[in-house]
Order: C-alpha cells, then sequence, then structure tokens
C-alpha cells in the first residue's frame, strides 16, 4: 500500500520509546533522520511490512508509557514503522479508555466507580477529590484523575489506580482508597505503600479442600523452584506422558467446561482446534478480566503465577500451538511484573522455548497488554486486539477453533479454566469429576464483594449454595440483593439463596454464574442507581459496531436517568421502553456485550420490583 | 464484448424460507436466497460490492434453533435450514433498529428508510426529545465532496471502499468507541491534509446520503435539487484507455453527479479522480467564459 505520512515529527523520548520496542529504523523510509545513498535502493513491503501489524497496540503502550499520551508525531512515527495506514492507527488509539489523544500530564489516577466500590464509598472519596483537586479530567498539579470502570480490586474497595508515564513508568494501587491516599500516590507513585501480598485476598487461606487457590500464599510467586518443590510442572510431565489426544481426552472426561461466563466444553474447543488441518494453531489465554466485580483471576496470577504458564504449556500441547499469547489486562500492574518474571524464569530452564522440558515440543507465551476495553474479553475482538486492529468483536460463524487469532485455528480460554487443567492431570479426570455435580465439575471461584464482613476471592466444589458462600463471607444483618455474574448477570432475591452455585442451577433459577462475580448489597443500597451505574458501564464500553448496541445502550442509560425517581404507574412507560430496546439488543446485537446489556436491569426490574 | 469468468458449478442447498422449500448455491448468503425468492429484506450496510460487515442489524431474520436472530447478509445458507423472515421477533428488531437509527441519525436522504419505518411502524419519537443524536455538522474541506456525519449510520461501507477492499488508499477509518465513534482520518484533519485520493469510491458506496458530490449538497442547501428532474445516461469514460463507465446524472442540461455501474465486471462501481470528478469541462459553455 502506498501510505501518506503527515509532517509532523516525533519528540526524542517518542521516538526512543518506539525503538526500544522496534529496534532502530532501518532506512530514513521508515523515519530514521539522514537519509544515505542506500536508502535509494531500500525497499520493504508487502508481507513483510504488513506482518508487524501485532505490535501496533505494543507501540501505542510503548508511547503512552512514556509520556503519558499518543501524540500525532508519535503516532506517525509508529504508524510509519509498522506500515500502518495513519488513519487506521489513530482509529486504534481512540478505541482504548487507557490512551489519549490529546495531551494530558505524565500522571493519570483511574478512581473505581464501578459496583463494588460505589457499595464501598467511592462517590465520597470522588466528592473529596474534586475538593482538593479539581474535577475529574481537568490537569493540575502533574496529575489527572478520571472516573473509571472496574478496576478488579473488588476486596479493598474503594480503589484508585495511579499511572506515571516516564522512562520507568511507575503505578501505584490505592484500595481502600481515601482522597488524601489517591492525592499522595498521585504526586508521588514510587513512595505509595506497598499493596498487600496477593492471598490478602483469600480469606480461605489454610482452609481444606482449596485446589485452584492451594499454593496462593504457599508459595514465593517469583520463585520457579519453590513452585517445583509444590508440585509445579508435574501435569506438564504427566501431559507429556499422555501425549496430546491423550491430554484432550483427560481434559473432555474430566467435564472441565470454560469459567469466562459461556461454560463451553474445554475438552470439545481443544479437539475442535487440535484437529484443524491449518497451520499453525494458536493459544490465546483470555486475562482481560474485565466484568465489574471479578478479580479471580487477578488473585490466580499474581499469587501463583507459574500454573497459569504450566497450564498454558499444557494446552499448547494439547492444541499443536507452538505460541501462546496471553491477553492481561491494562490495569494488572503487579500481575504483569509478575508473569513477566516467571515467563524469563521459565524460558530460562527449558520450560519454554525451542524443546519445552527436552521433549523436543516447541512453545513461547508473549504477554499483550489491553489498554481499558472490556470488550477485548470477548473471544474474537481478542483477536483483533492482538492484531493491531480496533478491539471489535467478529462475526460467527467462522469460529475461533476454525479461523481464529490471524486467521487461523485458535484455543482461547478464559484463566480460571486453564489452571483448572492441572489438577486433572495429576489426579486423573475421575478423581476430578468427582467434585461438584454430574455435569458442573470441579471447584469454582467466586469473586464476593459489596457488603459482606470478608470480601475476597472464594473456591468451592460447584454445587454449594449461596447461602453457604455468604455464610463463609459474613453476610450484612439486612440483605437486599446479590448480583451473580456481574454487569451482565441477574440479581438474586434475599429468599432465594438456596440456589445452587453451578451453572444449570442458576440457569434454571433464571440467572447466571457468569464469571462467578458475587456483589452483595444490603438495604441501604440505592437500586436506581446501580443500575444506571451498569447501564452507563455498557455505554462506556459498547464497541459501537452493531446499531442494537451502540445505540440501545444510550437509550438504556437515559430511560434509566429518567427513571431514577419515578416508580408505579409513572415508572410504566419507560419500563416498557427498555423492555422493547432490551430486547432487540439481545436478538440482534453482535455480540455478547449487547446481548448481556439488558439482562441485570431486567432481572432488578422482574426479581427485585424495582421502580414500583 | 467483455468476457465474464466462468465460476466451477456450485452445488445446490436445500433449506426453508418461511415454511416454502427453496434451493440456492452453496456459499450464497441468506440474502441472496431470499432475493431470489422475491422476499423483500430490508438493507443498510450490505452492499453489492463489498463484504458483508451486518454492523446495521436491519435484516435480521429467525433461523430455527439458533439463540438470537441471525443478519441475512452475511449468514450463509445450509443443508436443511428453516428460516423465518417475517416472525414478530424478526420485524421486532428491526424495527427497534429503525427507531434507534432515526432518533439519533439524519435518515432523510437515506433511500426507502421512510418507508421502512412506516412498514414497521417505528416510532423514533418516542425515545424523548433529549434523546442524544450524533449531532455533527456537515464537513465541507475541498471542492469536490461534502461529508456530513449527521446522516451516518457507521456501516463501515466507505472505510471498506477506501482501505482494503477497493482504492488500498486508507485515507479513513473509525475512531473512537461506542455512540462516540465516527468515521474519521487521522487526528480528524480535513481530508486535504489526508490521504484522500478523491476517487469518490466512498460516495458511491455511501447508503445514506452521508457523502455526497459538493454539487448535490450545495443543490440540496439551496432547495433545486429534484431527482425527479435528473435523467441517467451511462457512458464511457474518455480520459484513459481502461474504458471505465460512467453513469451521468444530469439535471437541467448539467451534469449534477456521476456514479458507476456497480454489475461492471471490471470496475463493480468504482472509479478514479477524473471519471468521478473531472466532468466540469464538457458544460464550460460559452457563455459563462470570461
Amino acid at each position: 500500500m502506498d501510505l501518506r505520512f503527515g509532517d509532523s515529527k516525533p519528540t526524542d523520548e517518542e521516538r526512543t520509546a518506539v525503538d526500544a520496542l522496534l529496534g532502530p529504523p532501518g532506512s530514513a523510509w521508515e523515519g530514521a533522520d539522514d537519509r544515505t545513498d542506500a536508502d535509494l535502493r531500500w525497499a520493504r513491503g508487502g508481507r513483510e511490512a504488513r506482518e508487524r501489524r501485532d505490535l501496533l497496540l505494543p507501540g501505542l503502550h510503548a508511547l503512552n508509557d512514556r509520556v503519558g499520551w499518543i501524540s500525532e508525531g508519535g503516532l506517525d512515527y509508529l504508524c510509519r514503522r509498522l506500515t500502518v495506514p495513519p488513519a487506521e492507527g489513530y482509529g486504534v488509539a481512540t478505541f482504548y479508555a487507557m490512551f489519549a489523544v490529546k495531551p494530558r500530564p505524565a500522571t493519570v489516577v483511574h478512581v473505581c466507580t464501578d459496583l463494588a466500590c460505589a457499595a464501598r464509598g467511592s462517590a465520597e472519596v470522588c466528592a473529596q477529590l474534586e475538593r482538593a483537586v479539581g474535577p475529574a479530567g481537568s490537569a493540575g498539579s502533574g496529575a489527572v484523575w478520571q472516573p473509571s470502570p472496574c478496576l478488579g480490586l473488588c476486596e479493598r474497595a474503594p480503589a484508585a489506580l495511579a499511572i506515571r508515564a516516564g522512562e520507568t513508568p511507575q503505578t501505584a494501587v490505592v484500595a481502600p482508597a481515601t482522597a488524601g491516599a489517591v492525592a499522595d500516590a498521585a504526586s508521588a507513585p514510587h513512595e505509595a505503600a506497598a499493596e498487600p501480598p496477593a492471598v490478602a485476598a483469600v480469606p480461605q487461606t489454610g482452609a481444606e479442600g482449596l485446589v485452584l487457590l492451594r499454593r496462593v500464599g504457599v508459595v514465593d510467586p517469583g520463585s520457579l523452584d519453590d513452585y517445583r518443590a509444590h508440585g509445579g510442572y508435574a501435569a506438564l510431565r504427566r501431559a507429556f506422558a499422555l501425549g496430546p489426544a491423550g491430554v484432550i481426552r483427560e481434559v473432555t472426561e474430566a467435564g472441565l467446561v470454560g469459567r469466562g461466563g459461556a461454560a463451553f466444553p474445554t475438552g470439545r474447543k481443544w479437539s475442535a482446534t487440535a484437529q484443524q488441518p491449518d497451520h499453525p494453531h494458536y493459544l490465546v489465554c483470555n486475562a482481560d478480566e474485565s466484568e465489574p466485580g471479578t478479580f479471580k483471576d487477578r488473585v490466580l496470577m499474581e499469587g501463583d503465577p507459574y500454573a497459569l504458564i504450566e497450564a498454558m504449556t499444557v494446552a499448547g500441547y494439547a492444541t499443536g500451538a507452538h505460541r501462546g499469547y496471553l491477553y492481561l489486562r491494562g490495569e494488572y500492574p503487579r500481575a504483569l511484573h509478575r508473569l513477566r518474571t516467571a515467563i524469563d524464569r521459565a524460558r530460562a530452564r527449558g520450560l519454554l522455548g525451542e524443546d519445552v522440558m527436552g521433549q523436543g515440543f516447541a512453545f513461547d507465551i508473549e504477554i499483550r497488554r489491553g489498554a481499558g476495553a472490556y470488550i477485548c474479553g470477548e473471544e474474537t475482538a481478542i483477536f483483533n486486539s492482538i492484531e493491531g486492529r480496533r478491539g471489535e468483536p467478529r462475526s460467527k460463524p467462522p469460529f475461533p477453533v476454525e479461523k481464529g487469532l490471524f486467521g487461523k485455528p485458535t484455543a482461547v480460554n478464559n484463566v480460571e479454566t486453564l489452571v483448572n487443567v492441572l489438577p486433572i492431570l495429576i489426579d486423573g479426570a475421575q478423581a476430578y469429576a468427582r467434585t461438584g455435580t454430574d455435569t458442573s465439575t470441579g471447584t469454582k471461584l467466586f469473586c464476593v464483594s459489596g457488603t459482606v464482613a470478608r470480601p475476597g476471592v472464594y473456591e468451592l466444589p460447584f454445587g454449594a449454595t449461596l447461602r453457604e458462600l455468604l455464610e463463609l463471607a459474613g453476610p450484612p444483618e439486612t440483605l437486599r440483593a446479590v448480583l451473580l455474574g456481574g454487569a451482565a448477570g441477574g440479581f438474586v432475591r434475599p429468599d432465594e439463596l438456596d440456589v445452587p452455585l453451578t451453572f444449570e442451577g442458576t440457569r434454571a433459577a433464571g440467572t447466571t454464574l457468569g464469571s462467578g462475580v458475587v456483589l452483595v448489597l444490603d438495604e441501604s443500597v440505592e437500586l436506581p442507581r446501580v443500575l444506571l451505574r451498569i447501564a452507563e458501564f455498557f455505554r462506556d464500553e459498547s464497541c459501537g459496531q452493531c446499531v442494537p448496541c451502540r445505540v440501545g445502550t444510550v437509550r438504556q442509560e437515559e430511560a434509566l436517568h429518567r427513571l431514577k425517581d419515578r416508580t408505579g404507574a409513572a415508572a410504566a412507560g419507560d419500563i416498557a421502553l427498555l423492555r422493547e430496546v432490551g430486547r432487540a439488543m439481545r436478538d440482534a446485537s453482535i455480540c455478547g456485550l449487547g446481548q448481556t446489556a439488558w439482562n441485570a436491569v431486567e432481572s432488578a426490574i422482574d426479581r427485585l420490583g424495582a421502580f414500583k | 464484448m467483455t468476457a465474464i469468468p466462468l465460476r466451477p458449478p456450485r452445488r445446490l442447498v436445500d433449506l426453508t424460507l418461511d415454511g416454502e422449500p427453496v434451493r440456492a448455491p452453496e456459499g450464497s448468503t441468506l440474502l441472496d436466497a431470499c432475493r431470489a425468492a422475491g422476499k423483500d429484506v430490508p438493507t443498510l450496510c450490505q452492499g453489492d460490492t463489498l463484504t458483508p460487515k451486518n454492523a446495521c442489524r436491519v435484516c435480521v431474520v429467525e433461523v430455527e434453533g439458533a439463540r438470537t436472530l441471525a443478519p441475512a447478509c452475511s449468514r450463509r445458507v445450509e443443508q436443511g435450514m428453516e428460516v423465518r423472515t417475517d416472525t414478530e421477533r424478526a420485524r421486532h428488531s428491526r424495527k427497534v433498529v429503525l427507531e434507534l437509527l432515526a432518533s439519533s441519525t439524519d435518515l432523510s436522504t437515506t433511500p426507502r428508510a421512510a418507508e421502512w419505518i412506516e412498514e414497521y411502524g417505528a416510532e423514533p419519537d418516542r425515545f424523548g426529545a433529549d434523546a442524544a443524536r450524533v449531532a455533527e455538522e456537515p464537513k465541507v474541506d475541498n471542492d469536490l465532496y461534502v461529508r456530513d456525519y449527521d446522516k451516518c449510520i457507521l456501516c463501515y461501507k466507505c472505510v471498506d471502499a477506501c482501505g482494503e477492499q477497493w482504492q488500498n488508499t486508507f485515507a479513513i477509518a473509525v475512531a473512537g468507541r461506542g455512540f462516540d465513534a465516527r468515521i474519521s482520518t487521522e487526528h480528524d484533519a480535513p481530508l486535504t491534509d489526508s490521504a484522500c485520493v478523491y476517487c469518490g469510491n466512498c460516495i458511491e458506496v455511501c447508503p445514506t446520503g452521508a457523502l455526497s458530490f459538493k454539487t448535490e449538497f450545495d443543490m440540496r442547501e439551496a432547495g433545486t435539487w429534484d431527482e425527479t428532474a435528473q435523467t441517467e445516461t451511462t457512458t464511457v469514460c474518455a480520459y484513459c484507455g481502461v474504458g471505465c463507465n460512467l453513469t451521468l446524472h444530469v439535471q437541467d442540461n448539467e451534469i449534477v453527479k456521476v456514479t458507476s455501474p456497480h454489475d461492471n465486471p471490471v470496475t463493480h462501481g468504482n472509479l478514479c479522480i477524473k471519471g468521478r470528478f473531472g466532468y466540469q469541462h464538457v458544460q464550460n459553455h460559452a457563455q459563462n467564459r470570461d
């Protein structure tokens, strides 16, 4: 393609940041300073030039990490280096909430105002910040704060995340947040108090029966030796003994289904991927945990990072993939750091690379950071995001097992799903399937947040009831409702607490397990406000591709604004409107975001009698 | 005579449309099958010369056994499929989609929009006077064509025509997200500072009139645009040896816009700047010269 670039030039900082990722430019055509005679005989085009498109998102991160925003000159230089049309580069940069294409201070503080944090006083933190620092989005004293969707720190709500761009970007997690602590973190992120260890989010530590969480808080997350001393890499060894088909057989017989929300049988997905004649195959680990109220994957990745690396290696071996992409949400700095360390160390020890464990199997993992887009957790949007395109879902069919990442057969699995493979291989499918119910086998992680005494990640066998889970977490005296499954989930009334926590049990009760969110709301909750927040979330996170979701989520939010203070007959008209729009969103949207955007609101109206 | 390439014969697939058994070539879409059976399914983002993007969702139909509705424009026919095009469920989604579009954008120049709004009983006003609109001013930044994004339904057709599907210029892309998404050049620069080559192939595929010739835009502003008074003459472009077909739209003996037949096997409706916009010399009449 014949690309046209503007006249804006990158600053030295921007150039250095991009070159650190891509290497120095090969020619003046790629933006090198001086033209030499060799440039007159230099050409790069076709596939070779376009093949690096997937480095666009890492490149945007490099610019944003260095200067805090993406300038015309910086974007132009990056696009020139990668042979990406600048208009498309701009389209990608403006898709992600963590990037800005207008100047802003180097320090940006994201203050979570989502469901769990709102139940724990985020509004007060924002009000104080407004008084002390200024309104959201206004730059003052080298920092700017902005409200943010769920940061995945719900057990320590309300939460805030400060990110300072620079030569070494700095981050600081402030949770539980006070306005003072947030302001301190904004002015000196490197001096912020250290985060509590990941195990602080696991109230069950030391309890019997933990499977997925058994190593969290027990092993040193930075030490490969410690991981191996606690049973690490036994599953991969067993996988090599079984062979790829044997691994798939075990996973299928164990009855493992996806934990990301859709509950698709993992064995079937792997076997369908493995059988595809087209090559190469890819593995994608979906660690873009962004459903409001979900933080289980973060705790697993921070507390037991090698387990995910080992599980991905097993999955790659089973599906015939030699490359795995770990798509991690951009708001998880500690998980990023731990996983990077884990991958480097595993590679140094021959547990990743050309010859894993000396078995002649080549496999490596690359981390890709998201940049603030809930939609990128959708299984096809994640491919577009990795490929350096806007994170818009693709229409299915074709399904990922057939045409996924880079148009090749791809298995995409959630973090929790993958980590389940380890106990299946170590203990065998039968032993694994003995836990749980007939159709939901094994254990499940639940993210309990809101007004409970002990919020955190809980691991229970499938089939435990919601009541049992709440007893562990310490329910409020007067329970109003429980939101199961997050913003895309549904509400449960206090008289329905005996619902069994299984995929089929929650479905029968008219709700969903989703990603395992259990958000507890007590009597003090203002339900219309919660619903409005959910509607805002979907309006913000809609990618904009299809009409029902792009405009429907806006109309839903507008109706809920009007309904805020109305009940009974005064509310009937807007409720009817919501139902009609909701039904069209559910029926006609391209992907799960639009299809579920009305679930929680509908269940609040029908089950909780909101606006009655 | 134009040589028309012969394709290998395609197997026929049996399916039912609204209970009627029909046969459609393997690989064709439900929309093809519907049209072959004489069924009128509304479409906006579907283009006869482009790969379906299925973004507008106005063509949804009900496929037996599927959880959600399927876009007819892109879902391929399958053996044994049972498809219903006119159920209450499909009609409901079409109605709401039309309401959502008409309440947020200006569909006044979208062919057939008014007809469909009436047919499906859509009431765009029900969202109230405060319902958010796209609210964009026309971008008049060059002498050849105008981008009036208040009329844009974000069907991606112009982006696809400008980019990898036809022109390979990549001057525009979708920027922003959700309701704030817009078709945009890099940093929203004027077209004159962008990669645009003014081939006008985006205008050719625009389904709503958001992209239009400056002549058409000005005449509409002045209230002199009158399609009933226009003639269409298809001729051959005289600029080079390719021989592209031009369809000249003439009103009051003046060329007011140029299109190109989509069924031309060489150009598929695409032209270059000269064919599309280089017509003024034929109507510089003696009395107009200084």
